[in-house]
């Protein structure tokens, strides 16, 4: 089982969420993340400049089993890329262990993709 | 004067007043929007406050201040509660609502100048002071009969200029009274922390929400239209009925076109047309109408507003960057500034007296007279009793009360759960 965490545009999770729902991922979680980084934006506020460091983005986490972490991540980087600096990044990191709460299951066997 | 007259002129006088008391969401919400929501409830709470306490006052005591007879034209006398003095046309209750939703405006004026950082209890002493008495002694000089609109053939103001202050709905007398108590309490208060860096630049605090101040301004701009058509105090007749038309055309007028000119002039400075300004650019041109609403012509009413929408601009600027006073709505520019230049404007663009018409320099003169001494009487007021309080019982919330948020520390309610 791997964790695939993806920080994409917010302008870009419509296509994402349904992208990752046609293929075979049946259930992510999402929030919404503030992140500071080295680039700035120019704002003006009742006629102060001032520059914004705050970049806006859209956080995915999903839980699936190792065989669709491949195809999961290629889902993700064909649709969240528009080729401009800024497009996010994708991290992977193994899960130890699963549990469902229902039925006290646990294993990948918890993760009931479609295949 | 006919029954139906007087029911008419009344049932207008009393739906203006309605229209008036809704300018106090409008003020709240104005503010509200252009500070940080760890605030909101506190501002929200200082614009019922004023017109709880002007309510109040202004019916026992502000009210005879006003329009009451002695004291030689400075000062009516006290009428604790009793209204039986005044002797006009018009019901006295309904009149005296109408003059409360008037004293009240001017009141609520102040709190967003002095917002997130002004302890509660001083706050609440300045809005006892400024309904008490502030407001309705210059309201007495002008709106009371007293001594800058007495037309008598041998009183100072036609000796001296031939002509008497006119101030139609409170240019001078509502918004510029508020507008110089804002710049003053905001510079006895200080900066809120963190707007001013150490070598002296400016930071923008931007308000936490656009949608709030901009309903805000929306809900003003209506209430504007009982505030001005409304100051004719009457409806019926052939005279009446054109005043009142033209009154609301040229507010409009001027509202429209003091946004569009703060639209154009940001656009030109910053690059890009700045909203939160517009929405002063509005309120600008609406200030700055007040005063000539009913003397100016509609191309009259135009020119106000585009000369009120630019100088705001510049106003706001000069007392961020230069004066260094903090004023996160920017009511001193709004309402001082452009109240002050309304009503020299219309001095100058008076159709039956104005200086631009052909009629001559005294009406300007009485205008000039009349903004000098109404904003030194609100100035002199101002300055006592915010540096009064200021070193007496210090006005401001310890630093971590700022930093933390009014709300929570001074109600211990936030407005946001």
């Amino acid at each position: 089982m791997k964790k695939i965490e993806a920080i994409i545009r917010k302008t870009k999770f419509e296509e994402v969420k349904e992208a990752l729902l046609n293929s075979d991922i049946n259930w992510f979680e999402y929030h919404d993340v503030h992140g500071i980084g080295q680039s700035r934006q120019a704002r003006i506020y009742r006629g102060v400049q001032y520059s914004t460091d705050v970049i806006e983005r859209v956080a995915i986490s999903i839980v699936c089993r190792d065989q669709f972490v491949d195809p999961t991540i290629q889902v993700i980087i064909t649709t969240a890329q528009t080729g401009e600096i800024g497009d996010g990044r994708i991290f992977v990191s193994d899960i130890i262990d699963t549990y469902s709460i229902r039925t006290g299951e646990f294993g990948d066997c918890v993760l009931r993709d479609k295949k | 004067m006919n029954d139906i007259s007087l029911s008419l002129d009344t049932v207008w006088m009393l739906i203006a007043a309605m229209l008036v008391f809704w300018m106090q969401p409008g003020f709240a919400l104005c503010e509200a929007g252009f500070t940080r929501g760890k605030n909101a409830a506190n501002i929200l709470f200082k614009n019922f406050v004023d017109f709880m306490f002007g309510s109040l006052l202004f019916w026992f005591v502000g009210f005879g201040f006003m329009f009451g007879s002695e004291g030689a034209g400075f000062i009516g006398a006290p009428n604790w509660g009793d209204l039986s003095f005044y002797n006009g046309d018009l019901p006295v209750e309904g009149f005296l609502m109408f003059e409360t939703v008037f004293c009240a405006t001017a009141a609520t004026i102040v709190s967003g100048a002095m917002a997130e950082r002004t302890k509660f209890s001083m706050y609440i002493i300045y809005s006892l002071f400024i309904s008490l008495i502030i407001y309705p002694v210059e309201g007495h000089w002008t709106w009371g009969g007293g001594w800058l609109s007495n037309s008598a053939s041998d009183s100072f103001m036609m000796q001296t200029f031939g002509d008497v202050f006119h101030d139609f709905a409170g240019s001078a007398i509502v918004h510029s009274v508020g507008g110089v108590l804002a710049l003053i309490g905001a510079m006895a208060l200080g900066a809120r922390r963190g707007k001013y860096a150490k070598d002296g630049s400016s930071r923008a605090i931007p308000g936490h929400s656009l949608m709030l101040a901009a309903l805000g301004v929306f809900i003003l701009w209506l209430g504007w239209f009982g505030f001005n058509p409304g100051s004719q105090l009457a409806a019926s007749g052939e005279v009446n009925r054109t005043a009142i038309s033209h009154v609301l055309l040229t507010t409009n007028l001027a509202a429209s076109a003091g946004g569009i000119a703060t639209m154009f002039v940001t656009w030109l400075k910053y690059g890009k047309p700045s909203f939160s300004l517009m929405l002063n650019g509005v309120l600008a041109g609406l200030v700055g109408i007040t005063a000539g609403c009913d003397l100016v012509s509609p191309v009259g009413a135009v020119v106000i507003g585009l000369v009120c929408g630019v100088v705001l601009v510049f106003a706001i600027e000069f007392i961020d960057h230069v004066l260094h006073i903090d004023d996160p709505v920017g009511a001193s520019s709004v309402h001082g500034v452009c109240g002050i230049l309304g009503t020299l404007l219309t001095g100058l663009l008076s159709v039956s007296n104005g200086a631009f018409y052909g009629h001559g320099w005294g009406f300007f003169g009485a205008q000039c007279l009349g903004i000098l001494a109404i904003d030194l009487w609100a100035a002199a007021c101002g300055f006592i009793l915010f540096y009064g309080i200021k070193y007496l019982k210090g006005l401001r919330v310890d630093a971590r009360i700022e930093d933390e948020g009014l709300d929570v520390y001074e109600h211990g309610e936030s407005c946001y759960n």
